[in-house]
């Protein structure tokens, strides 16, 4: 680097000496984060693809859930996250539209901007004992697939709340305009320009929402999950079994431990390959949105 | 010019906040006429525009005192429905602003939106609104493309046929050629002279040629005053007032 000082123009070595080491620094840091990702990835992939085939895949556990497959936690995974997220998007999306459609700046709203910052960043175990007191107990659902996906459905919305009014916020102003000046109600310029538009981001929040509420296990370990059956669930009513909870389970709470280690890896395998998957589908999403924006 | 107005500026003031924005305005606008609104950036004139249809209530605090009579009524009156009167009075704005639609339901959608089921009905309102937009031979061909792969001088005459899809009486035009070329600004100037036998057109310019080219009076503003008006002709040739002087021949502005 050259630098001027009263000399003129002298290379300053220390100058690029100290460059290079916060260059360096960065660049580890960046690296170390990839090598934490990439270890544990490794670490789960090596242990647990010898459990995967068909038969872990489509089965129901056996003999003390020593044997078998994993087939109803997979499926209890995708009913508790859709149904989290039927029970969030609609409220969320509503709830987006009001803060950035309608909403003046007031005491009021300030104090709805604070309670969604709060509810997101209450532990999910709190929102389990919540879901446990309030939709198994005090409503009545019981255990449940309802009682899980709406205790899911309070941790994911303030995510999509989130997602959604930024989505909103980023239609130009400019497509408002021209459908109120054509005598088109602001209701309906929101249905049929604002959402439209804003629908890509709204997806994309929505599903690392998503990603989230598959992996959680405090929220469902009260309010959804079992801890055994063979049975797939009937109707909303019924408990399921989940895979984060059944992971929770086979590690610490069965009587043979350590003959269920290869099955452990492969739930978890099969567990952060869906998160994964969903993951990819957002960025997928977004780059499929970025690509067709041209305003 | 004895004709009734069609739409009228009643002792107008206006205010952004605390901003005195518009100062006792009074002006009548002539049916079947291009009125033209001039003067330097901030004077007024496009506040006064986006008042005709209401434009200005996505504002926050801001005042309005006087009236603007349209059809013998006050358009700000209680009862008046902001909605009812935008339909009626049509607006184009400075940059070409169609939806991320296809051409087709670019212009089908307020009239869609507004009752106009019959697909039959819909594919004429299409079409006549792209003719009288001078855009149907450009486009009759590709009317499922994205508007947004036309050329900014076709986006804002597609702007321009989505506002007529809805037959108003009134079409206001804040600056519409200021984003684009010579070529695609003589085209709408064109536009602009076959449409008001039609329509009444009220148009904001910074361009004064523009304004003397296409517009049967002018309105000079001025620091939210009106400070002259009078048939183009005679503001570009024979101003009254000094300041107008001033502005049209380049010494301000």
């Amino acid at each position: 680097m050259i630098s001027a000082n009263k000399h003129g123009f002298t290379l300053s070595k220390w100058r690029y000496l100290k460059q290079d080491i916060f260059l360096v620094s960065v660049w580890f840091s960046a690296l170390l984060l990839a090598g934490i990702v990439i270890a544990i990835f490794g670490y789960i992939i090596i242990n647990g693809i010898g459990a995967i085939n068909w038969e872990f895949l489509t089965t129901p556990p056996r003999e003390m859930m020593t044997k078998g497959g994993i087939m109803p936690a997979i499926v209890g995974t995708f009913y508790l996250t859709c149904g989290a997220l039927l029970v969030a998007l609609p409220l969320g999306v509503a709830a987006a539209i009001y803060l950035a459609e309608y909403a003046k700046d007031g005491s009021v709203v300030r104090f709805i901007r604070i309670m969604i910052n709060c509810l997101a960043g209450v532990p999910s175990v709190v929102f389990g004992l919540f879901g446990l007191g309030f939709f198994v107990i005090f409503l009545g659902f019981g255990s449940s697939i309802l009682a899980g996906s709406l205790t899911l459905g309070c941790i994911i919305l303030p995510t999509i709340i989130s997602a959604s009014e930024e989505a909103i916020k980023s239609v130009p102003q400019t497509f408002r305009e021209a459908s109120l000046a054509l005598g088109i109600s602001k209701w309906q310029t929101i249905q049929k320009i604002v959402l439209p538009v804003a629908l890509s981001g709204i997806m994309t929040g929505s599903v690392l929402s998503v990603g989230r509420a598959a992996g959680e296990t405090a929220p469902i370990m009260f309010t959804a999950a079992t801890f055994f059956t063979t049975q797939l669930p009937e109707s909303i009513f019924d408990e399921v079994m989940a895979l984060p909870y059944h992971i929770y389970v086979l590690a610490t709470a069965g009587t043979y431990i350590e003959e269920t280690r290869p099955l452990q890896y492969g739930a978890v395998l099969v567990l952060i390959s869906l998160i994964f998957m969903i993951n990819i589908g957002a960025i997928l999403l977004r780059i499929y949105s970025r690509k067709n924006k041209r305003w | 010019m004895n004709e009734q107005p069609i739409i009228s500026v009643r002792n107008v003031n206006f205010y952004y906040d605390s901003f005195h924005a518009l100062k006792d305005i009074s002006l009548d606008f002539a049916p079947n006429s291009v009125t033209a609104l001039i003067g330097p950036s901030g004077c007024g004139k496009s506040t006064l525009l986006r008042l005709l249809n209401r434009m200005n209530d996505l504002i926050d605090k801001i005042r309005l005192e006087g009236e603007i009579i349209f059809e013998g009524k006050n358009i700000y009156d209680p009862g008046v429905d902001p909605v009812e009167v935008r339909k009626r009075i049509g607006m184009v704005f400075q940059k070409p602003n169609p939806f991320p639609k296809t051409i087709y339901k670019n212009i089908s959608y307020a009239p869609k939106l507004s009752g106009v089921n019959n697909s039959d009905e819909l594919d004429a309102v299409v079409e006549q609104s792209l003719r009288q937009a001078v855009l149907w031979d450009e486009v009759k061909d590709i009317l499922n493309r994205s508007a947004m792969t036309l050329s900014g001088g076709q986006q804002q005459r597609l702007c321009i046929a989505r506002a007529l899809a809805m037959k108003p009486d009134i079409i206001l035009m804040d600056e519409p050629t200021s984003a684009l070329d010579p070529i695609s600004t003589a085209k709408i100037e064109e536009l602009i002279d076959e449409l008001k036998k039609d329509y009444t057109i009220i148009i904001v310019t910074h361009n004064m040629q523009q304004a003397a080219r296409v517009s049967d009076k002018t309105g000079f503003f001025y620091l939210g005053s009106l400070i002259e008006y009078d048939v183009t002709k005679k503001i570009f040739t024979m101003p009254q007032v000094k300041q107008t002087e001033d502005y049209i021949t380049g010494r301000f502005g």
